[in-house]
C-alpha cells in the first residue's frame, strides 16, 4: 500500500506541474503578443472606432494590468486554481463548458483506441513469443519496426482512403454512432499496437523459458492450460506498464488524428486554438490534455499494482 | 557504433533519400512554379514524378522537402543533443545541488507530453520555424540528459575512475578516458532516434497547419493540399509519405535496437 500512495502521490505532483507548466507558457503568450494588452482588450468590447487611451485606462484599471507582472501571474494562477479558465476569444464560450463536451468525445476515442490496441498488438505479440525464432517472429519483428517508422497521421491517410473512400465501409470522419469511431481509434491502436505486440512477445518468451513454467508443463498441464494459469498474468505485467509510456503517444496522435477525421475533441480543439490564438482556449486545452495524460498514467499505475501481488505485498 | 545489416541498411535507405534531395535539382524545375495548364499530370514527359493541383513540378517539390527535412531535423538533434548531454555529463561530475536542480527541471519537461509541449510552443508564433526548433530542443534534451548523466555517475562510481583520481588525473582525462568512450555510442544512437522524431514531428504539425505554411514545400503539408485529389493523382499524395517512412526507418534502423 505504502508504495502504491507513494507512486500516487508523485502523479499529484505531475498534476501540479503540467497545471504550472500550461499555466505559465500561456500568461507569457498574452504578454509576447504585440501591442498594449488593455487597448486591445478595450477594443474587443467597444470596437476598434470607439476605443481610445481613456477606455483602455479604464480596463487597465479593471483587470488590474497595471499592477507588476508578479502579482498578475499570482492572479492568474488563482484563477487557474478555481478552474476559471475565462471564455474563448473566438466563439465567446465559456471555456469550461466547451472542455466539457470535447473531453467526453476524447475519452471515448483514447478509450477505444487503447482498446482496440490490446486486442490486436498482444494477442500477436504473444504468437511469436510462444515460438521464437518462427516464421511469425520475424515477420512480426518486421511489420512493427515498419509501423513504429511511419506517423499516426499517415497510417490515417491510408485508412481513411482505403476504408472510407475506396471500400467504403466506415465514414471518414465525424461524430455519431460507432461507426465514426472505428477509423481514428483504428489508426492510434495500429501504432500503439506496433510497440505493445514486441513487448508482449518479450514477455511470453521469457515467462515460457521460465522454470515456473517448465514445472507446470512437467507435472502434465497442457500447452494451453499452462498458459492460461501460469502465462497469462505474469506476461501482462510488463504489457500494462509498458502502456504508461505508450500514453505519450496516445495523447500525441490525438492531436494529430482528431484534426484527420473531424472529431470533435481535445486535441482538435487544441489545433483550432492555436491557429486562432485563442489563448484562453489554448490554455484549457493544453491542461486537459496534460491532466488526461497524468490521470491515465496514475490508472495505468493502479493497474499495474492490483496485477501484481509482489507489488501489493511490499 | 558496430557495423550491423540493420544498420547498413538503415545508413543505405538515408543515403538514397538523401542522394535524391541533392540531385534532383539537377533536373533543374522550381518547387513554387505553378502552371495550371499542367496540374496534376502523371509522371512523364516534363514532369518526371508528375505534377500536384497547381502545377508544380513534384519531383523538385518532394526533394525540397527532403532538403527542409533533413536540415531540421540535424539542426534540431543537435540543439537537444548539444545541451542535453553536457548539462548530464555536469550534473553527474558535479552531484549535489546541481544534479537535484536538473533531474527537477527534467521531470518538469516530462510532465506534459513531448508534442503538446512543441504545439504550445509554437503558439507564440505559429508558422515560424524558430519556436518549432525551440520546442523540438526543449522536448528532446530530457533523453539526452537522463541517458548521459545515469551512465556518468556510474560509471563515476567504479574503482578504476577512483584510482585514476588518485594517480592525480583531473576531470579532463576521466572525462575524455573514461567517461566519453562509454557515453559517445548511447548519444549516437538517441541523435537517430531524435532525429527521426524530428522529422515526424514537423510533418505531423504541417499536417495539421500549426507549422510550416504553404507554399513551402514540406512532406507533411504536401500530403494536407493533395488529400483531396488523391483520385486522380494517388502517386502525388503516396510518395511524401512514403518518404517520411523511408526517412524514419532508416534513422531508426541506424539507432539499432529499438529502445522498448
Amino acid at each position: 500500500m505504502g508504495t502504491l500512495i507513494r507512486t500516487l502521490g508523485g502523479r499529484a505532483a505531475q498534476a501540479v506541474l503540467v497545471a504550472l507548466l500550461v499555466g505559465t507558457a500561456c500568461f507569457l503568450m498574452v504578454r509576447v503578443l504585440p501591442g498594449d494588452m488593455a487597448y486591445r482588450i478595450a477594443a474587443s468590447r467597444f470596437g476598434y472606432d470607439m476605443v481610445d487611451s481613456a477606455a483602455a485606462e479604464a480596463v487597465r484599471q479593471e483587470l488590474g494590468l497595471d499592477r507588476p507582472w508578479f502579482i498578475q501571474l499570482g492572479a492568474w494562477f488563482a484563477d487557474l486554481a478555481r478552474f476559471d479558465l475565462g471564455t474563448s476569444l473566438a466563439s465567446g464560450e465559456e471555456v469550461v463548458d466547451a472542455l466539457a463536451v470535447q473531453l467526453g468525445h476524447t475519452l471515448l476515442l483514447s478509450v477505444s483506441a487503447l482498446a482496440l490496441s490490446l486486442l490486436i498488438g498482444p494477442p500477436l505479440g504473444a504468437l511469436a513469443g510462444l515460438r521464437q525464432g518462427g516464421w511469425w517472429d520475424g515477420a512480426l519483428l518486421a511489420l512493427s519496426a515498419a509501423l513504429r517508422a511511419v506517423p499516426a497521421f499517415v497510417i490515417g491517410v491510408a485508412l481513411m482512403i482505403w476504408l472510407a473512400v475506396e471500400w467504403e465501409w466506415l465514414p471518414a470522419g465525424g461524430v455519431g454512432g460507432w461507426r465514426e469511431v472505428v477509423l481514428p481509434a483504428l489508426t492510434l491502436a495500429l501504432g500503439l499496437a506496433a510497440a505493445s505486440s514486441r513487448v508482449a512477445r518479450d514477455a511470453v518468451g521469457a515467462v515460457v523459458a521460465s522454470p515456473f513454467f517448465g514445472f507446470a508443463r512437467m507435472k502434465g498441464l497442457g500447452d494451453a492450460a499452462a498458459f492460461r494459469r501460469h502465462g497469462v498474468r505474469n506476461a501482462a505485467i510488463p504489457v500494462v506498464a509498458y502502456l504508461g509510456l505508450q500514453l505519450v503517444v496516445l495523447i500525441e496522435g490525438m492531436v494529430v488524428v482528431e484534426s484527420l477525421f473531424a472529431w470533435p475533441g481535445i486535441g482538435h480543439a487544441l489545433v483550432h486554438a492555436v491557429l486562432g490564438r485563442d489563448i484562453p482556449m489554448v490554455q484549457g486545452t493544453a491542461l486537459v490534455m496534460g491532466l488526461l495524460f497524468v490521470t491515465l498514467n496514475a490508472l495505468t499505475d493502479l493497474a499495474c499494482w492490483l496485477l501484481d501481488p509482489r507489488r501489493r505485498a511490499q | 557504433m558496430t557495423l550491423s545489416p540493420k544498420r547498413l541498411l538503415g545508413g543505405l535507405l538515408l543515403a538514397a533519400v538523401a542522394g535524391f534531395a541533392l540531385l534532383a535539382p539537377l533536373h533543374g524545375a522550381d518547387p513554387l512554379k505553378q502552371n495550371l495548364s499542367d496540374a496534376l499530370l502523371p509522371p512523364g514527359g516534363a514532369y518526371p514524378l508528375g505534377t500536384d493541383h497547381l502545377g508544380r513540378d513534384l519531383l523538385a517539390r518532394l526533394a525540397a522537402g527532403a532538403r527542409l527535412s533533413f536540415g531540421f531535423a540535424l539542426l534540431a538533434a543537435m540543439a537537444a543533443a548539444l545541451p542535453g548531454t553536457l548539462l548530464g555529463l555536469l550534473a553527474a561530475l558535479h552531484g549535489g545541488w546541481l544534479e537535484r536542480l536538473l533531474l527537477g527541471l527534467a521531470d518538469a519537461v516530462q510532465a506534459l507530453p513531448a508534442l503538446l509541449l512543441v504545439v504550445l510552443v509554437t503558439a507564440f508564433a505559429p508558422g515560424d520555424f524558430l519556436p518549432l526548433y525551440l520546442g523540438i530542443a526543449l522536448a528532446l534534451w530530457v533523453e539526452f540528459f537522463r541517458i548521459s548523466r545515469n551512465t556518468a555517475a556510474s560509471i563515476l562510481a567504479r574503482p578504476q575512475v577512483e584510482a585514476a583520481r588518485l594517480l592525480g588525473f583531473g576531470t579532463g582525462h576521466i572525462l575524455r578516458r573514461h567517461l566519453w568512450p562509454e557515453v559517445a555510442p548511447l548519444i549516437a544512437t538517441l541523435f537517430a532516434f531524435a532525429a527521426g522524431t524530428a522529422v515526424t514531428t514537423i510533418a505531423a504539425l504541417a499536417f495539421v497547419g500549426v507549422g510550416a505554411r504553404p507554399p513551402i514545400p514540406e512532406w507533411g503539408s504536401m500530403m494536407t493540399e493533395l488529400l483531396p485529389y488523391y483520385a486522380e493523382a494517388p502517386l502525388a499524395l503516396l510518395l511524401p509519405g512514403l518518404l517520411i517512412f523511408l526517412t524514419v526507418l532508416g534513422l531508426h534502423l541506424l539507432a539499432g535496437r529499438g529502445r522498448a
